[in-house]
């Protein structure tokens, strides 16, 4: 099995330490891992601000660099769900249709495709899990709290085998961070209040650390946390599933 | 009444920065209805086959949308078989003109009123006060933002965004309650005794309709307060106003409707009142008015076609966690919150372009509508009708396309990220500066890492 890495643009250029995890926390479990050098972005903030009529040139460059890959394998739940719902190719459409099938988010990939039972980590804290829009609405990694549907969660059945983790609960389980894309400018407001009363919520129930498995609402949410003059750190739950974070 | 002095707003994002300086009406407003989203879950979570409801009734309408003609013709034929009046109104000028018709026909000069969205949409009740019709509206929280001069701010919950202390300033000025009081049961008391006043002298009702049923040519209103009942009792005209996607085509399709509109509005099991009209009283005229303005636009869309399936139930303004915290009157358009950020530039583009934007997308609201319209993906469709069409601002393209350049290309990319990241390394002073950088007024940057994981991994990886 060979699998393509996918590290988004903001992380690539700001936090390149969940790559990296990703990486490695992939190849302990013994995936052959590749990085094809040549990637950028899945498009999506153009797509997402209306101007998906101007992704063409994304597109086309992330089937260049995907294309062979068993799998395709990603640290974020919202590109993922961007590429699913949105690739195109007219050149390569076979290429792309394989693409859209097989990348996953790196949660349900290590649930569904690699069926990981155990986790050699360790965690000792109080930790927060800030379930992210895209990846729970959109790509279904946990059951979501509208529907009246049997409970389950990828992240959590993850989380769960870190030793001396201990998972907060939370008033609204799965409430927007209020990052959006380019709604975290344009409506600069109401994204920073949504924001401040997603933190408040892990805050009120002693989080040492908020994690989850977008590195865009975490990069939003830390950056209330740090104005606040915070102690409480963000983590990517890459990171934590790696073990290495000190 | 006279027409209403409130001015919308028209840019979301301004109108929600203005909303938010009362951070503690922000935080009540949010706590509100996230209470009722709450309630609703309960609700939806005690029957086992909500899901299965929920389909039921997306399917329902999905049949009535695919055959709107024919059940539309099937009711009018039978409402006239039981002696209702039926109007066809294209647009929102003709079925004003049409209720006002009606009214001076009747030499009438005030009615009452129970809450209609389609009258709000076509902006009724500034029409008939322009004419010198005194308009009522007797659902208490229509009362209450009639009294101020607003429209509603929520569709099933319309002053929601008021104090109880603000409701007691409005009644002490206009129902002369003790000044200073704001006691709930004591207001409602008070408005009791003023509504009961209209209601013996008002020789006229209007009602709005959830439910119209092809096969017996009668329609259900749903309320809590039975106002709707008062006043069509006891009026001599009874004029009901309905948007054509209102029909269902059997009175057995009510069981899968009734039970999913309330638990969806409020959790309650069924609204208190669900009144089954069907034919005028022997000393009573009825009509009904069957309203298209902009429905058949819409029925033609394909991406958009289906947000007629709406049933008014406010679920998706409950749990959206953007309007909760921006209020109903930043949507600028009659119908608040994500169903009217759909709806809304059906009826003009260029004036509702802001609302689709209003979202952060996160979903939450395809998943409590009982009739499954695909919110968040229709705002998404809209963004790009609406930036193929040229009505989003020229400065928001040039950016995209810089970006798309940029994005697209992996050499051009690599540059640009170094030199952002030199760059805020060399004056984190500037990105954070808080004039030039939305982000940064009331959030920090990320710090920049010394290298991108592309550097990382070549250096590290790619030797082996």
């Amino acid at each position: 099995m060979k699998v393509g890495l996918f590290v988004p643009c903001y992380i690539d250029q700001f936090y390149p330490q969940v790559g990296i995890a990703t990486l490695q926390l992939l190849e302990k479990l013994g995936v052959d891992v590749e990085y094809p050098l040549q990637q950028t972005c899945c498009g999506q903030p153009m797509a997402n601000s209306g101007f998906s009529s101007m992704t063409g040139g994304c597109d086309a460059n992330f089937v260049r660099n995907f294309t062979g890959y068993d799998y395709i394998v990603a640290p974020s739940g919202s590109c993922v769900l961007h590429i699913k719902d949105h690739l195109h190719d007219d050149k390569n459409p076979e290429a792309a249709t394989h693409i859209r099938s097989h990348i996953y988010e790196l949660c349900e990939f290590l649930t569904d495709v690699l069926e990981v039972k155990a986790l050699d980590s360790k965690f000792p804290h109080k930790v927060g899990f800030h379930t992210s829009c895209h990846g729970q609405r959109g790509l279904h990694l946990s059951q979501m709290t509208e529907l009246n549907a049997p409970d389950f969660s990828k992240p959590g059945y993850l989380l769960n085998m870190v030793k001396d983790l201990e998972l907060i609960p939370l008033n609204r389980k799965d409430e927007c961070c209020g990052f959006g894309g380019t709604f975290c400018v344009t409506e600069e407001a109401v994204s920073v209040k949504m924001g401040r009363d997603r933190v408040q919520d892990h805050l009120e129930h002693g989080a040492e650390f908020i994690t989850g498995g977008d590195v865009s609402c975490l990069m939003h949410m830390e950056g209330i946390l740090k104005r606040q003059k915070s102690p409480v750190k963000v983590l990517h739950i890459a990171e934590i599933l790696n073990g290495q974070y000190e | 009444m006279s027409s209403s002095t409130y001015v919308a707003p028209t840019d979301h994002a301004k109108a929600a920065d203005k909303f938010m300086e009362d951070e503690e009406r922000v935080n009540w407003h949010d706590k509100a209805l996230w209470f009722i989203r709450q309630k609703r879950d309960v609700a939806s979570k005690q029957l086992p086959e909500w899901e299965l409801l929920r389909e039921t009734a997306s399917q329902i309408k999905q049949n009535v949308l695919s055959n709107l003609d024919t059940y539309l013709e099937e009711f009018e034929r039978h409402a006239k078989q039981n002696g209702i009046t039926v109007h066809w109104a294209a647009d929102a000028a003709e079925h004003n003109r049409i209720v006002l018709d009606i009214i001076k026909r009747h030499g009438i000069q005030k009615l009452v009123k129970s809450k209609s969205m389609l009258t709000e949409e076509c902006h009724l009740n500034d029409f008939l006060g322009d004419n010198g019709i005194d308009v009522v509206d007797t659902d208490l929280g229509e009362r209450v933002v009639q009294l101020a001069q607003e429209p509603p701010s929520h569709i099933v919950l319309p002053c929601i965004h008021k104090r109880k202390e603000e409701v007691g300033e409005l009644f002490h000025q206009h129902l002369g309650t003790e000044k200073g009081a704001s006691d709930p049961a004591y207001l409602t008391e008070a408005a009791r005794q003023h509504l009961r006043e209209k209601f013996l002298t008002s020789d006229l009702a209007i009602t709005g309709v959830n439910f119209a049923i092809a096969e017996t040519g009668g329609f259900v209103v749903c309320t809590n307060e039975g106002n709707a009942d008062m006043g069509a009792h006891l009026a001599k005209v009874h004029i009901a106003c309905m948007g054509i996607e209102k029909i269902i085509p059997k009175a057995e399709n009510l069981g899968v409707f009734l039970r999913l509109l309330a638990r969806s509005a409020t959790g309650q099991p069924i609204t208190t009142y669900s009144s089954h009209f069907h034919r005028p009283r022997p000393d009573q005229e009825m009509h009904i008015v069957l309203v298209d303005n902009g429905r058949s636009i819409q029925l033609g869309r394909k991406d958009f076609y289906n947000s007629l399936k709406c049933i008014r139930c406010g679920a998706c303004i409950n749990t959206c966690p953007v309007y909760r915290r921006s209020g109903g009157h930043s949507y600028h358009y009659a119908i608040s919150g994500p169903i009217g950020a759909i709806l809304a530039p059906n009826m003009d583009m260029k004036k509702n372009a802001d609302l689709p934007f209003a979202s952060t997308l996160c979903g939450s609201c395809s998943n409590v509508c009982p009739v499954k319209i695909d919110i968040h993906n229709q705002l998404y469709q809209w963004r790009q009708v609406l930036s193929d069409g040229g009505y989003v601002p020229k400065t928001k393209k040039i950016g995209m396309q810089a970006m798309a350049t940029v994005l697209s290309n992996p050499t051009i990319y690599r540059v640009a990220g170094k030199s952002g990241r030199f760059m805020m390394n060399l004056m984190p002073g500037l990105a954070n500066m808080k004039a030039v950088n939305p982000w940064a007024k009331q959030r920090e940057m990320p710090e920049p890492p010394k290298e991108s994981f592309r550097d990382w991994y070549l250096k590290n990886k790619k030797k082996s």
